[in-house]
């Protein structure tokens, strides 16, 4: 595959550079570009924007392992992210992971065979008033029991 | 309770648009702003009471006054929206129900303190939040409320701009010196201090870092005027407060009630009392950082920072977790305990360390694998990182642990020896008994030696 954003692409990281004095602040807005466009953040699409920003390679690898919302392996279409922290744990979001763990038959940070689903333990998500919560991607599904669960999970596949 | 002040939660309708927003008087409080000078604008702030609501109720007016004045050198605002402390869930209401109010405050924040930009860093996981908010701004700057237009809109020599930036999954990046390294596009280490900020922020220059709810505040103390928002609720941190309620309560969910809310109010008339009628075992005033209340000691308990303070703990970001007599709160303390290992981000040795070592300890206790002496080991460890380390990370582990640990040692003694741990007689060759490995009853009563 050939990493490169199309012109449209670039011409939006290009506005986005205007918005901060000095370039090696699209460095992040241009990662979430990249996930969103390759779905993880290769050694090649790391490259790509190291050539790109004109940043070394060794300041993208460490800003890209930093953050743990870039994925730096392939993940499912649909990532599963479940919440543990306490206030999803208070309302059994422990069960709802080991249930998913055990439902998918993947363990956090690892993808089905078939690539459809991947699941992530997360810390808390800032959804604690609607807890026990998961995000599929990027939507939020609070008050959420195995059931429910359960059904969310069927209804993609 | 419920006609207590809606300042940022409001019951209009649709308030988030633009067009409902001006229609309610919406961006008059910056006009009001633009004809006084700046300093009477701090001045304002600071006679109003207002503390951040980022974690640490640092005065506000105070916070403005320590950036250099004038209008001819750059600086920035950021506004913190990283929001990442569990059981902190409130700037997202604002972000989803009130962006313009955001806008606003950040406006008129900047003509106060001279800001050339502002930048409002929003977690990642946020995605759909970051998409609403960014479609009030774009509304904004259409409407020249915002940037180079606004001189036009406004008629003064003032202009000012803001930008989002989108966070990727770091709970230090809410410590406002990482926060300001992640916007620059730098790993999110924090950085030692001083130099402070308002000195050395953003690329250098002076920059001020506010939490979103601060900012929010900010046009309802210019609409009430300063000495009218300083008489609702706790006169030493007054105000409303958005509480976020969570764990076992009937009707968890973010309120806004004045500070000094009886924390009792808060769980049985508007949270509608504990689930299935439980007694409640502990509390969690303000975000898993600050350290626990027994559920026998909260009778009377105000929520705003000084009463809290005397009890030993804080009120943070005003996220409320309940926890009711079922609660295992070894559990609870082990999953904090994780949590904050797995934030560090390891620069300072006893935070590195300490969190490493308090999440092996709890890890044993929970297994069954501990002795009394392990608990009088965590609070030493929680001790030793208190205090020395570069950013407040550091505390915010050793406070809860510390914290459970101390008030609930009966139920940590219980843990400990419900699963009793021996010395083991072969010791000698390294190997540590636990209940699996010997084949004592519990009957027998050794003493452990460790
Ligand atoms: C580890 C850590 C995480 C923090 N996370 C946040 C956060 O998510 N949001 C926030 O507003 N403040 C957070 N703070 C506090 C900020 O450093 C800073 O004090 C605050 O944003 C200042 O705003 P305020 O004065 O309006 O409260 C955090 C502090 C620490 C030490
Ligand atoms: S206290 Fe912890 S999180 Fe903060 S700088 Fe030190 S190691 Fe990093
Ligand atoms: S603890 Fe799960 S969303 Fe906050």
């Amino acid at each position: 595959m050939d990493i490169a954003f199309s012109q449209e692409e670039i011409e939006k990281l290009e506005q986005i550079k205007t918005k901060y004095p000095e370039p090696k602040a699209a460095l992040m807005p241009a990662l979430w570009m990249a996930q969103k466009k390759w779905g993880w953040i290769s050694p090649e699409v790391m490259q790509y924007i190291s050539n790109l920003l004109n940043l070394p390679l060794a300041h993208i690898e460490g800003v890209a392992s930093f953050y743990t919302m870039y994925h730096k392996k392939p993940m499912g279409k649909h990532h599963v992210q479940v919440c543990t922290n306490v206030s999803c744990m208070l309302r059994n979001g422990d069960k709802i992971y080991e249930h998913a763990k055990e439902k998918l038959g993947i363990g956090h940070m690892e993808a089905t065979q078939d690539g459809t689903f991947s699941l992530e333990e997360v810390e808390c998500m800032g959804a604690c008033g609607g807890a026990p919560m998961v995000a599929i991607n990027e939507d939020f599904y609070e008050n959420i029991d195995i059931e429910s669960f359960d059904k969310l999970l069927d209804s993609l596949k | 309770m419920n006609n207590s002040p809606k300042l940022i939660l409001t019951d209009i309708a649709d308030y988030h648009k633009l067009d409902v927003y001006k229609a309610n008087g919406g961006y008059n409080q910056f006009r009001k702003a633009l004809t006084m000078q700046p300093d009477e604008i701090i001045n304002e702030v600071k006679a109003s009471g207002l503390r951040g609501r980022g974690g640490a109720a640092f005065p506000t007016g105070l916070k403005w006054s320590f950036m250099p004045k004038g209008n001819d050198i750059i600086k920035y605002l950021a506004v913190n929206g990283d929001e990442s402390e569990p059981g902190s869930f409130k700037d997202r209401q604002i972000f989803e129900y009130n962006p313009h109010q955001l806008i606003e405050g950040i406006l008129i924040a900047a003509y106060a303190m001279g800001i050339t930009a502002s930048y409002i860093y929003i977690r990642g996981e946020y995605h759909k939040w970051i998409d609403l908010m960014q479609k009030a701004l774009d509304d904004a700057y259409a409407a020249g409320l915002v940037g180079q237009k606004m001189k036009d809109t406004f008629g003064t020599n003032f202009s000012t701009d803001i930008y989002i930036h989108k966070g990727a999954g770091a709970y230090i990046c809410g410590e406002e010196t990482s926060l300001m390294n992640s916007i620059q596009g730098d790993r999110g280490y924090p950085r030692v201090k001083p130099p402070f900020p308002a000195q050395f922020g953003l690329w250098g220059k002076p920059t001020t870092v506010n939490n979103v709810e601060t900012i929010s505040t900010i046009p309802a103390i210019m609409k009430l005027g300063a000495s009218e928002y300083a008489k609702i609720g706790a006169p030493g941190h007054p105000g409303t407060l958005l509480f976020g309620v969570s764990g076992h309560v009937n009707k968890p969910g973010v309120y806004e009630l004045p500070t000094g809310t009886l924390l009792t109010d808060i769980i049985y008339n508007v949270c509608g009392g504990v689930r299935g009628n439980k007694k409640i075992k502990a509390i969690i005033p303000g975000g898993s950082s600050m350290p626990p209340l027994r559920g026998d000691e909260i009778e009377g308990v105000r929520m705003d920072e000084d009463s809290l303070k005397v009890l030993g703990t804080h009120i943070g970001t005003g996220g409320i977790m309940v926890m009711d007599e079922d609660t295992d709160l070894v559990k609870v303390t082990l999953r904090i305990a994780h949590f904050y290992h797995h934030e560090s981000c390891g620069q300072c040795t006893p935070c590195r360390e300490g969190c490493g070592w308090m999440e092996k300890i709890l890890k044993r206790i929970a297994k069954g694998e501990a002795a009394s002496s392990d608990l009088d080991l965590l609070i030493d460890v929680a001790n030793n990182i208190e205090g020395n380390t570069i950013c407040a990370l550091g505390d915010a582990a050793a406070w809860p642990v510390r914290g459970f640990v101390t008030k609930f040692r009966d139920e940590f003694e219980k843990a400990v020896s419900q699963n009793r741990v021996f010395v083991a007689p072969n010791a000698v060759h390294g190997k540590q008994a636990t209940k699996s490995n010997l084949k004592f009853d519990n009957q027998m009563k050794y003493s452990p030696a460790i």
